[in-house]
């Protein structure tokens, strides 16, 4: 069994209207099966209301399944009993770094999670300083998070997450509010935990440029899990990414449209490199 | 006749230790039916200067002129300017309040004194052009989906009638069908409605795709103010300010470096496309 592995999982709930009496019932994530192994770095790709943040909120039991199971680390979402190891087996960051941060200090702010966990004070610091070096922010340690830039806080934010010691970290959109050097920021400092540290990354996205280096991509809709694959795999299916009012990366949409010309390049070209070699070749 | 600033600065805690200056001398002409992207890192002035120019903040220095009269003079009628000049703010769904859509989009009208009808009349229209279907007029804004709900924050600000409309990151949080839907809808008020339109954005391939002219912000000043393909054509000193070029930029360069013989300036893909078939066809 992978470090989160869900079977047959529903969600649904019930809209009442200002009477509280039940209009319908919305399934928002409609019979998942999936497996993810340690050490994996995965991305969630769906439209609006696709189920995403859903299934994303599922994986540190904020939400339990309505039918099936989940497990993180082996343990059950649905038992009350293994909420708390849950969530420290599984960090959560969010879109917006300024609902996320509370500390006055960076550092401060870091070592609120693994206080909290009743971590010794010694080993706190030293868990602030770690994580701090992990997502580059470690020379801001003494700095006020309000004066940070979004890529920065939310670097912060990951650091919090990580000097909790997760084994995976859930990013539900953690670059939707950033500027262009935030959003590398992030994603570099996402790449790297995965990387060096070996941490389990599940990012959600709806920048398709932040996928390419993705072990595996997830696509939802309405629900369920409708295509799964390496990014070449996904981004090589262009015409249903577009129904699924999802897009690819610019440069695989520039080599699709010159293919659609004429030209004879493979599908699912992933980075600048690769479609200049081929265009290279060609001529 | 537009929008024209003229020397602006806007300074905090002047003449203190703490002084900063987040907007240092910005002249710039806003003309009618223009379609303008506006860039820069977080924390370059690009949101201090879109408050300028609705009359949310007052320049410490220099003047400011809305169709020829200067905004800061005594008896101007900032209320009308704020009509006039509309401001769709981030995450603008976030200040619908209303108990139905339709109500929240008469809110501004109503406001600026008009009767029921004409709020009402307006509210329509202004529905109408963002493309809402009039299923959703009396449900609840807060049943609709994250697109949806933009529109109609959208709509809120066209039911005031603005001959200019600011636009921060109206895409930030959709999914790219939602993005491409609402840049679309943006591009179809410039055309048919002549409004101007002022485009905050940290997408570099959302601009290029859609906007005439782009102004670059670096700390508190333009540094750049040209047609999308120049501005991009200067990425190296675009990536120093913390910003970029779309990734067709990057691609169109590396060709030309392997020995291509294109033309590096592409900014859309439509463009790079035409310009690499161009050596393909013998």
């Amino acid at each position: 069994m992978g470090i989160i592995k869900a079977k047959d999982i529903v969600f649904e709930y019930i809209r009442r209207d200002e009477e509280g009496n039940v209009e319908g019932i919305t399934r928002a994530v409609d019979d998942v099966s999936l497996d993810i192994e340690k050490g994996e770095f995965i991305a969630i790709l769906g439209h609006n209301g696709s189920g995403k943040s859903t299934l994303a909120k599922h994986m540190n039991a904020l939400l339990y399944p309505t039918e099936g199971t989940l497990w993180v680390d082996g343990k059950d979402t649905a038992d009350a009993a293994n909420t708390w190891d849950i969530r420290q087996s599984a960090g959560m960051v969010f879109q917006n770094p300024d609902n996320q941060i509370i500390g006055s200090i960076v550092e401060e702010d870091v070592g609120f999670g693994p206080e909290n966990m009743g971590v010794p004070t010694d080993e706190i610091w030293e868990r602030v300083g770690e994580s701090l070096k992990a997502v580059g922010m470690y020379e801001y340690r003494k700095h006020s998070p309000n004066r940070l830039s979004g890529g920065q806080k939310q670097r912060v934010a990951i650091a919090g997450v990580v000097a909790m010691h997760p084994k995976c970290i859930i990013m539900d959109e953690p670059t939707a509010m950033l500027d262009p050097n935030g959003r590398k920021e992030v994603i570099r400092a996402a790449r790297a935990l995965n990387d060096v540290e070996k941490v389990t990354v599940i990012l959600i996205t709806h920048y398709m440029d932040e996928v390419i280096h993705a072990d595996k991509v997830f696509v939802m809709d309405k629900g369920k899990v409708v295509m799964q694959g390496t990014p070449r795999e996904i981004f090589s299916r262009v015409e249903e990414l577009k129904e699924l009012r999802l897009d690819v990366p610019q440069v695989t949409l520039l080599a699709y449209e010159l293919k659609k010309a004429g030209l004879h390049l493979p599908d699912g070209i992933l980075n600048t490199e690769e479609l200049v070699k081929e265009l290279w070749e060609l001529s | 006749m537009g929008i024209i600033l003229n020397h602006v600065s806007y300074v905090y805690s002047e003449e203190t230790s703490d002084e900063i200056r987040a907007l240092n001398d910005v002249n710039i002409k806003i003309n009618d039916g223009e379609f303008i992207g506006l860039i820069g890192h977080t924390g370059s002035g690009k949101s201090t200067l879109v408050q300028h120019l609705n009359g949310l903040l007052r320049a410490t220095s220099g003047e400011i002129y809305y169709n020829g009269t200067d905004i800061y003079e005594k008896d101007y009628n900032m209320k009308e300017h704020r009509s006039k000049v509309g401001l769709v703010f981030q995450y603008p769904e976030h200040q619908l309040f209303e108990v139905d859509v339709f109500t929240d989009v008469c809110f501004g009208p109503k406001n600026l004194g008009l009767t029921k009808n004409e709020a009402e009349l307006r509210a329509f229209d202004a529905l109408k052009q963002v493309g809402l279907s009039e299923e959703y007029f009396y449900q609840s804004p807060f049943d609709l989906s994250g697109g949806q709900k933009r529109r109609v924050a959208i709509a809120g600000v066209l039911a005031m009638k603005p001959e200019v409309l600011i636009l921060d990151e109206p895409t930030a949080g959709l999914d790219p069908k939602g993005r491409d839907e609402i840049l679309g809808l943006i591009r179809k008020l410039r055309d048919e409605n002549n409004i101007s339109i002022l485009l905050v954005s940290h997408s570099m391939e959302d601009v290029a795709n859609y906007v005439d002219r782009i102004i670059v912000m670096s700390k508190g000043s333009v540094l750049m103010d040209d047609i999308p393909r120049e501005v991009f054509g200067r990425y190296r000193e675009l990536e120093a300010v913390g910003l970029a070029a779309p990734q067709v930029t990057y691609i169109m360069h590396a060709l030309k470096e392997k020995g291509f013989a294109v033309n590096p300036l592409a900014t859309t893909i439509e463009e790079a496309k035409d310009e690499i078939l161009k050596g393909f066809v013998r």
